[in-house]
């Protein structure tokens, strides 16, 4: 994942769209129209769709809800991945607390397709203060659902600070009383997941994603994006920047497209992704494409303008990975604190510069052997800020 | 059908059943991938990450221990890739650990050294944590000691702790760097749920948890003039000590053993085993007695099944998690404490030394007995009964310090009196064997025949099964016991602390009925003792299990009250068995403890 | 205390006694009492039969469930990259000089607990904070310190 623009690929100018906030009042009769049509068919429009998983990884939607459906088991689960813990993504918030119903929908839509009778929203703690709404909320589509036939039920569970709750293993722990650390895949959760049953996990945006394809049909939701990046995504921008916010943008843009859009006009860098994300220096950034051909995001887009310390970005960063790593396994506990340590002393001349590519071989460790996403991508922040602005860590 | 699935390591073909791991199939081509957290006895967690292959086609590497095979699947074990990432991951550990290795305990039997060995680490590449961490080595508990310094995080004593013992003393606590393995609120070992079974001691790669050793004090003991310091073995010691030794699993060298221990300076060399025999004649009355209470007499305040009571870390398992059950436990002590008892009495009235100069050594193949020795209860001499236990791995070590060269030792037989000793004692180091001692001589009590079983083999309460369940018909019994004829006993027997929570479980539901359980702490009895040689699993354990059963079969008495030298202490001491000094000295009693 | 032992009870009746329940319990727990002490994790252990380890355990991995005692309030301020970049540590301070304890530490009279915690999802109005479930965006040394004082007030 270099993150590099190919000669030929396709790109797409910055384009806002609209879907995903728009008033969330019709869903239920989305939701009512799909009830009516076979779930395979469900399946197979949302694959045609092209619809990527938008917690950051990218599995197929439609994809994995046919391995689920397809797993045997009477009792299947539907959890909604709620934990935004990635620093700079905050857009789950936003749709949670103004378009809820367009994503219980999407969790009603998957219980149908897989079989299952039970959904969570699995909320992380910092964003408790949604809970009273949501579970009013929850509790009226929960008795629409039953209206309308169909035995899905909305339920609610809180993270409680902890990032890698939001790796969907350690999501799946957590939900059963235990410490989140991330389970051995082989088995996935579609086969094994809650309470070892056959178990979807989708973002929230992704739910949504799945309403709004099923409202107008993946024909018309194809339109946009790339033939790698299907659709449009949500983006969470803040830092050095004329407007944070979040926005809605069809995929496949050029990050010098965004930088204009968004930038102050000094940027230095963007950190595309978040802290696990990638961090594209001003030189690339016309060769870099915001997709899943180029760099994939969960829609963190932090942007830094020349007074920003790229050391001490990555030390920030470093100091996030050490305390949120679950603490498991070896690359992932022990390099975060190497990692960590080591760009201290480099700074501060205890060990020579020619440590920093000791340690970039560490990264590159940790990014084959970890256990689990966040210790395979620590390295993406670590080895793009040391490659890149490698001045800036020694001196 | 099994389902065969094909694919090549470091590209030679191979063909293993379905959900076979990388690491397993790699063992059928003899191609050995490191391990740390992984080990034969405990679920697969895959926390380590040492046994990274690599899968071509596959940006990531895979964990060996925890990833079934796949058909088609090309692993290579010995890649660049792997290479750089397996010494990295064994630098990383290095760079957390406190790697004193000539001041530590494992020194020589730790697969982090040997790890580190075969990778040839030389100077720290990373920067040395040890400085940054508070670590804190916790002496409290008189059976272990665990040092946290020296803890790799592998969860092997987590997994061990709750899914062979069901206890669940420790447990990982707090994430990222600060993850450490704790017990609750990191309290001090002794005041916790741990039941000093040493299970975790056993599996854990590293120096972190060991037992607490009482080496020194005991070369002290017999360098002192004025101690007579007598020591006595435990069976299953004889049947393990040759592994750390130089014998392969399954060497029986008790007369080694005697003769080493001769050599090593103790007074007198006494075998456990006698106390084993007495054990039977004292547990097997009781349970006649109580069987006699409850069928006859309709005694409610005895209860049946009457439970044995000769692993500490079983009764201290029960005082914690089942206080309403001690009313079944048999009140006899466990064979180290009656004969701890017996040596500060009747040897040394017999001997003629004033008790408080003998020193009682046991070697024992476990770590409960330690803490043990230290109950207020194991005081029935006026002295500490027994003043130090050492496990099978400090005798070894004691070994090695006098220059021993053990293989080549001739055999020597074990002193007199105290010293002499059936099959039936043996057997008490097996899983069922108790049961299978207390059953030939109980059986031959009530019906003045051998137990119905060819060659006095009882086999269906042998073997490595969880929970064994047997049944014997009493029939044409003597006068005495006519209460009993017809009766069908049933007895149980169960190894491991998870398998006797399950049976204290369902017997606590009423949903079975016994009259009489066996009950040892450790899997597969105590030659699976926290105290027996490192590495264990399975198949070691069975070969201990036979070199056990073979013991017996050899030894020319093989029941307990045909033992001449347990005629003997009932004639000249004890009188006969549950008399009054019986239960001064050999029997106690219990207190429910906390579970929380 | 037989309260908590009856709160505990509660709780299980109220959310069952599987080990799944261990977290909704833990987490009503903090929100009745702010932090979950020896005793109550014992309790919770005994409700549902695990063991207090096990619950210690898992409770520390969270870093919403505290184990220490705390203050009534907790403040938990956010240091990830773009409130620090924002002014997050001139914020840190304000707050610092007006409760007169550090980060990690509690005020004398048990009313406030400063901690810094990882990102609100607030990143586009940082600096971010919580008190307790209560989330204040923009923050100023000074906005922040006028909300402090409400607290005090309360
Ligand atoms: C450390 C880590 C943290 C993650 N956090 C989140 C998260 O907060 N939200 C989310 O939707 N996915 C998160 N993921 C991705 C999930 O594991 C999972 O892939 C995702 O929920 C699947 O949903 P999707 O296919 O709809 O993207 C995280 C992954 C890792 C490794
Ligand atoms: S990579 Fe990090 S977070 Fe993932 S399992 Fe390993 S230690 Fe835990
Ligand atoms: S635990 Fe092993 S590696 Fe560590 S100091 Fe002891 S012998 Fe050496
Ligand atoms: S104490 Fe031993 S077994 Fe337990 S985690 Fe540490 S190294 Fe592993
Ligand atoms: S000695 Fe036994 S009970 Fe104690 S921590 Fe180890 S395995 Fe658990
Ligand atoms: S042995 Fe496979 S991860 Fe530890
Ligand atoms: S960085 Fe502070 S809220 Fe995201």
């Amino acid at each position: 994942m270099t993150g590099k623009k190919q000669n030929d690929m396709e790109t797409k100018k910055l384009t806002r769209v609209d879907y995903i906030f728009r008033p969330d009042n019709t869903c239920l009769d989305t939701l009512k129209k799909s009830l009516r049509r076979d779930r395979d068919e469900i399946i197979l429009e949302l694959i045609d769709s092209g619809l990527k998983g938008r917690g950051g990884a990218g599995f197929l939607t439609g994809l994995k809800w046919k391995l689920a459906k397809e797993a045997a088991g009477d009792v299947k689960y539907v959890i909604c991945n709620a934990d935004e813990g990635e620093p700079g993504t905050f857009k789950d918030r936003e749709i949670l607390d103004r378009v809820p119903r367009r994503v219980f929908t999407g969790m009603a839509l998957c219980g149908y397709v897989i079989g299952s009778k039970e959904g969570f929203l699995y909320l992380r703690a910092e964003y408790k203060f949604l809970a009273p709404k949501l579970m009013s909320i929850m509790a009226e589509m929960n008795q629409e659902f039953k209206k309308l036939g169909l035995d899905f039920t909305l339920n609610i569970r809180y993270g409680s600070g902890a990032y890698v709750c939001g790796e969907e293993t350690a999501l799946i722990d957590s939900m059963e009383g235990r410490r989140g650390e991330p389970r051995n895949k082989p088995p996935f959760p579609v086969t094994e997941g809650y309470l070892n049953k056959p178990t979807v996990v989708n973002n929230v945006e992704t739910f949504v994603n799945c309403t709004i394809i099923m409202g107008i049909g993946a024909e018309e939701y194809k339109r946009f994006g790339t033939d790698s990046s299907r659709g449009f995504k949500l983006f969470s921008v803040s830092g050095d920047c004329s407007k944070e916010g979040i926005y809605e943008l069809e995929l496949g843009m050029l990050l010098s497209d965004f930088v204009e859009e968004f930038g102050d006009g000094d940027t230095k860098a963007v950190q595309v992704g978040g802290a696990s994300g990638f961090c594209v220096p001003r030189k690339k950034f016309n060769q870099t494409i915001i997709g899943f051909e180029g760099i994939p995001t969960g829609g963190s887009m932090k942007i830094f303008n020349s007074s920003r310390s790229m050391y001490h970005v990555l030390h920030n960063y470093l100091e996030f990975f050490e305390e949120e790593s679950c603490g498991q396994c070896t690359p992932c506990r022990v390099g975060c604190q190497q990692l960590l340590k080591g760009i201290e002393a480099v700074k501060s001349k205890q060990r020579s510069s020619s440590y920093l590519d000791e340690l970039v071989k560490l990264a590159k460790v940790m990014k084959v052997a970890s256990k689990c996403g966040l210790g395979q991508s620590v390295g993406n922040a670590f080895v793009s800020i040391v490659d890149n602005f490698r001045e800036e860590i020694i001196y | 059908m099994i389902n065969m699935i094909n694919l090549t390591i470091n590209n030679i073909p191979v063909s293993v059943e379905e959900g076979t791991t990388i690491i397993e199939a790699a063992r059928r081509l003899s191609i050995r991938i490191p391990s740390l957290c992984n080990h034969d006895d405990l679920c697969v967690s895959g926390n380590c990450r040492v046994c990274v292959v690599e899968q071509v086609g596959n940006p990531t590497l895979q964990a060996a221990c925890a990833t079934p095979v796949r058909e088609n699947m090309q692993i290579l074990t010995n890649s660049m890739m792997v290479m750089q990432a397996r010494k990295t991951i064994i630098e990383l550990l290095l760079s957390e650990h406190n790697a004193d290795c000539t001041k530590c305990y494992k020194n020589g039997n730790c697969e982090l050294q040997d790890l580190s060995n075969e990778y040839r680490i030389g100077n720290q590449v990373y920067i040395d944590l040890i400085p940054l961490k508070h670590y804190t080595i916790d002496q409290s508990s008189p059976s272990l000691i665990k040092d946290d310094s020296k803890c790799i995080r592998c969860q092997r004593c987590v997994r061990t702790c709750s899914d062979l013992q069901a206890v669940s003393a420790l447990s990982a606590a707090y994430k990222g760097s600060e993850m450490k393995i704790s017990s609750f609120y990191d309290r001090p070992m002794h005041e916790v749920i741990c039941t000093n079974c040493g299970q975790c001691i056993n599996r854990c790669p590293t120096g972190a948890l060991t037992e607490r050793n009482y080496i020194d004090e005991v070369w002290d003991a017999i360098y002192d003039p004025g101690k007579h310091v007598v020591v006595q073995t435990a069976p299953a010691v004889r049947v393990a000590l040759g592994e750390e030794l130089g014998y392969d699993p399954g060497a029986r060298v008790t007369g080694k053993l005697v003769t080493a221990l001769r050599r090593l300076g103790f007074d007198s060399v006494l075998d456990t085993d006698f106390t084993a025999d007495l054990t039977i004649m004292e547990e097997g009355t009781e349970l006649l007695t109580r069987l006699k209470k409850v069928l006859v007499d309709k005694d409610t305040s005895m209860a049946l099944p009457m439970f044995t009571s000769c692993s500490p870390g079983w009764i201290k398992f029960i005082e914690h998690t089942f206080p309403d059950l001690l009313p079944h436990l048999s009140t006899c002590k466990s064979p180290q404490q009656m004969f701890g008892a017996l040596a500060k009495t009747y040897y040394a009235q017999k001997k003629g030394i004033n008790p408080k100069d003998i020193v009682s050594v046991s070697i024992m193949p476990c770590t409960a007995k330690k803490f043990e020795a230290t109950r207020p209860e194991m005081r029935d001499s006026g002295y500490q009964d027994v003043d130090y236990v050492l496990t099978t791995r400090e005798l070894a070590i004691m070994i090695k310090q006098a220059g021993i060269e053990f293989m080549k030792l001739d055999d020597e037989d074990y002193d007199r009196f105290m010293g002499e000793s059936s099959g039936a004692g043996v057997i008490f180091g097996a899983t069922g064997g108790v049961m299978e001692a207390a059953l030939r001589t109980a059986y031959e009590i009530v019906t003045g025949r051998e137990v119905p079983f060819q060659n006095l083999n009882i086999t269906p309460v042998r073997g490595m099964e969880g929970i064994k369940e047997a049944e014997v018909k009493i029939e044409n019994v003597k006068p005495d016991w006519s209460f009993l004829e017809g009766v069908t006993l049933r007895v149980a027997i169960a190894h491991g602390l998870a398998n006797a929570k399950r049976l204290m479980t369902a017997i606590r539901d009423g949903k079975v009925v016994y009259h009489f359980i066996e009950i040892m702490a450790c899997p597969g009895g105590c030659l699976g003792g926290g105290g027996q040689p490192i590495p264990t699993n399975l198949e070691i354990r069975k070969k201990r299990a036979e070199a056990i059963y073979a013991e017996d079969e050899n030894l020319p008495i093989r029941k307990s009250h045909e033992n001449p030298e347990i005629i003997q202490i009932y004639q000249e001491f004890l009188g006969e068995p549950l008399s009054h000094t019986s239960h001064e000295l050999l029997h106690t009693h219990y207190v429910p403890r906390k579970r929380y | 205390m037989a309260n908590t032992e009856m709160l505990v009870k509660e709780l299980a009746d109220k959310y069952g006694r599987n080990r799944e329940s261990l977290l909704p319990i833990l987490q009503e727990l903090i929100d009745e009492r702010r932090y979950v002490n020896d005793e109550t994790m014992i309790n919770v252990a005994r409700e549902l039969d695990l063991s207090a380890a096990e619950v210690y355990g898992t409770a520390s991995f969270y870093s919403f469930i505290e184990t220490e005692e705390v203050g009534k309030y907790v403040i938990r301020l956010c240091k990830t990259i773009v409130c620090d970049m924002k002014g997050k540590e001139n914020v840190l301070q304000a707050i610092e000089n007006t409760l007169k304890i550090k980060v990690g530490q509690t005020t004398a009279d048990k009313k406030f607990t400063l901690k810094t915690t990882n990102c609100l999802g607030w990143c586009h109005k940082g600096p971010a904070m919580l008190i307790n479930d209560e989330v204040y965006t923009e923050l100023t040394p000074g906005k922040a310190i006028d909300i402090i004082e409400s607290y005090i007030n309360k």
